[in-house]
């Protein structure tokens, strides 16, 4: 049994966060083969194994980078190589092309319900909460008969853009007669979505050992009462829990990323959102709680961190969604 | 044992429910339904209708301009304007200073700053909190050195809320630094307007500049803005805390919270079905709803024991336990409700931040901004573990 990494992934994940120190943009990111980590060998990558996906992200998280590995690369280049489209895929794991995917629609909420349908190869539908669509070269549509690739210039296609709670992007994406090929059935999307659920679920674990850090720090040097406030015997226990579920999430995510390609692998995406998201909806709560009012100021760091767990939990199905996943999987 | 209120305090809520009908502004209420930021005219507006209908201050004596409303039908009032999402009355002037001075304030005092609360010439904050002074409030630094017939103020609070709006501050300074810190403390009323006085706007997590530091670079204050006597701050600042827990059940905000949940529950879906028919979800709702329940007879209890002449004492501090939790989780199930417009950052004020307005419907984003900001209710008003704190010791002895 083993749960350290490689000699390769523990210097992509050193060097990944020396990149990150010095405040590297995307291109920087894929030189130093981020996108190709992510890959497997089949797909033209050296990696894309779990333990890859665990070691990118969670130093992505940790570092708050906002980067297109997880749309363009993990879900998009993921889905991409699935479907034969080997060029687009190497495009997108090298950076040279952008992938957005398009999956939910207004007011489904996680139900995956898609009204957007094909006539001949043009499409019509709104898509919703779609991550990195105005960077995009090429979005991923899930329609009713399947999945579609549109190139983002195509006349009929509509962005309108808004800030997400993680710090990257998102639009709503209206499509009219847009002229787009079919890639495949929607099955397609299941493997490359669970690499991808992994990916949220690392990331938020180092966003939470970044927050219970800075948080025992706080408290080391936060004096009230004339003594730190680490000091508090409430206050310790409170940190205490707090830590232990943070060792709980962790051992969620390797249980994903140990059973990315298992047979009852559903079992454990459910498992392991369901798990993180509570446990980052509670570790955002609580380091702000212990923080008191500094905790909610955009000028300390810990706001942001804060926001991306929620949007963590949001992401790819809430942890109640997961929960019921988690029930109907299991029953099957 | 009677539980129902009284045939007077019934047609009262009859007729507070009347006036929010009639003079109550939609587009007022839709800000405050949608948890959107009001301007200054707009509090300030609200202000002016219930100060013309002699309601803007119902927990003053009406000596001296007040309502002289009862504890129960302040909760009335309370409840039913949180209900028809009128907006929040601004507590500085009315819930905080006004009680103070009727209190300890000389009669000078009295009869220029009371009527100037009521009519609005003068907007107040609070300055209490420091940086190195929260739940440790008695550590204040902030100094006030006697020279003739002024103070010189020199220091810096914190957390002032909408102090970017305030001509006024009151203030709590130390008067003495050789005595034990609470005995070295005076209650001070600052001009904001005085020369030496910054404001700078901290940014809070949802992105709104609610709160603010205020600094103090030798500013002169007249000694005739001193409240009660010098040293004495402590002993006021107490009593004005126990005014600012009145309504810190907020029992009126919860249930307005979760009808507002229930309408957004039933908009959205899950698994083909209304979000509020799903087991899960609909378990949580009423988990919630349960404990809205036990909680807002609580409070009833406490306004009955207040009613009865009796002083409330630490037994507020588990309505602002109970109170705040009950909130935050509704303000928490209303977020997941929304599904993955949660994940749009419902700020415009943030850099980075885009102009055009968040996705879905105009609830998405309100759910989003009142779960972020309302973090803050279990931090302020002394945090929820200053409340455990007090509950232990006061209640329990321990």
């Amino acid at each position: 049994m083993d749960f350290g990494f490689t000699e390769e992934q523990t210097m992509l994940g050193e060097s990944l966060a020396r990149t990150l120190e010095r405040g590297a943009d995307d291109s920087a990111l894929f030189d130093l083969g981020a996108g190709a980590a992510l890959m497997t060998e089949e797909a033209g990558g050296f990696g894309g194994s779990g333990a890859d996906i665990l070691m990118v992200f969670r130093t992505l998280g940790r570092a708050g980078a906002v980067t297109p590995l997880l749309d363009s690369v993990v879900l998009g280049a993921g889905i991409l190589a699935d479907a034969g489209e080997a060029d687009l895929a190497e495009a997108a794991a090298s950076g040279a092309a952008r992938i957005a995917v398009a999956l939910d629609e207004p007011g489904q909420r996680y139900d995956g319900t898609v009204a957007t349908r094909a006539e001949g190869d043009r499409l019509t539908g709104e898509k919703s909460v779609v991550p990195g669509a105005e960077d995009a070269t090429h979005l991923i549509v899930r329609a009713t008969d399947g999945l579609w690739l549109v190139e983002t210039g195509a006349e009929g296609l509509a962005m309108r853009g808004y800030a997400l709670m993680d710090g990257g992007r998102a639009a709503e994406v209206t499509l009219k007669d847009t002229a787009a090929r079919r890639i495949g059935d929607v099955s397609l999307l299941e493997q490359p979505l669970a690499a991808a659920i992994l990916a949220v679920c690392a990331d938020a674990l180092g966003v939470m050992e970044k927050a219970v850090e800075l948080t025992t720090d706080y408290l080391k040097t936060r004096k009230q009462f004339g003594r730190p406030i680490g000091s508090f015997q409430a206050v310790q226990h409170r940190m205490a829990d707090l830590l232990t579920e943070v060792e709980q999430a962790r051992s969620a995510v390797w249980n994903l990323a140990g059973n990315l390609d298992a047979p009852d692998r559903d079992r454990h995406v459910a498992a392991t959102k369901s798990l993180v998201g509570r446990v980052a909806l509670y570790v955002a709560e609580e380091t702000i709680q212990l923080h008191g009012g500094i905790g909610m100021t955009e000028e300390y760091e810990l706001a942001p961190l804060a926001r991306r767990l929620l949007a963590a939990d949001a992401r790819f199905g809430d942890s109640d969604h997961h929960l019921e996943r988690f029930i109907a999987v299991s029953a099957a | 044992m009677d539980m129902s209120f009284s045939p007077e305090d019934q047609a009262f809520r009859a007729e507070v429910r009347q006036f929010l009908r009639d003079r109550l502004p939609a587009r007022l209420s839709e800000k405050v339904r949608l948890h959107q930021e009001l301007t200054k005219d707009e509090i300030e507006e609200w202000h002016g209708v219930l100060n013309e209908k002699g309601w803007l201050a119902g927990n003053w004596p009406v000596e001296f301009g007040g309502a002289g409303w009862t504890a129960i039908q302040r909760h009335i009032f309370e409840e039913e304007s949180a209900l028809a999402h009128a907006p929040r009355i601004l507590p500085f002037g009315i819930a905080m200073l006004g009680p103070v001075l009727q209190k300890f304030g000389s009669k000078e005092q009295q009869e220029h700053y009371l009527p100037r609360i009521l009519n609005g010439q003068d907007w107040w904050c609070q300055g209490y909190s420091e940086p190195g002074a929260g739940s440790d409030l008695a550590s204040l630094k902030t100094t006030a050195v006697r020279d003739g017939d002024h103070y010189i103020v020199n220091g810096q609070k914190t957390w002032t809320t909408l102090g970017q709006h305030a001509n006024w501050i009151f203030c709590l300074v130390r008067t003495n630094s050789t005595v034990k810190a609470q005995e070295g403390i005076s209650f001070l009323l600052i001009d904001m307007t005085a020369p030496g006085i910054t404001v700078r706007p901290i940014v809070l997590l949802e992105g709104t500049p609610e709160v603010n530091e205020v600094f103090f670079d030798d500013v002169r204050v007249p000694v005739a803005n001193l409240v009660g006597e010098e040293n004495k701050g402590w002993t006021y600042a107490k009593y004005l805390l126990t005014h600012e827990r009145t309504n810190i059940a907020g029992v009126g905000f919860a249930t307005a919270g979760l009808a507002a949940l229930k309408r957004i529950a039933r908009a959205q879906v899950a698994n083909g079905r209304p979000l509020i028919e799903n087991p899960l979800f609909a378990a949580r709702l009423a988990e919630v709803e349960i404990d809205l329940m036990a909680m807002s007879t609580t409070n009833l209890r406490m306004l009955a024991q207040a009613a009865a002449g009796q002083v409330p004492g630490a037994e507020s501090s588990m309505l602002k336990l109970k109170g705040t939790q009950i909130r935050q989780a509704i303000n928490d199930l209303t977020r997941r409700a929304v599904g993955p417009w949660a994940l749009a950052f419902p700020s415009e004020a943030l850099e980075g931040a885009n102009d055009d307005a968040p996705p879905g419907p105009a609830e998405a984003a309100g759910a989003t901004r009142a779960y972020l900001n309302n973090r803050k209710l279990s931090i302020y008003g002394g945090s929820n573990e200053i409340q455990r704190g007090i509950i232990a010791k006061s209640l329990l002895g321990l």
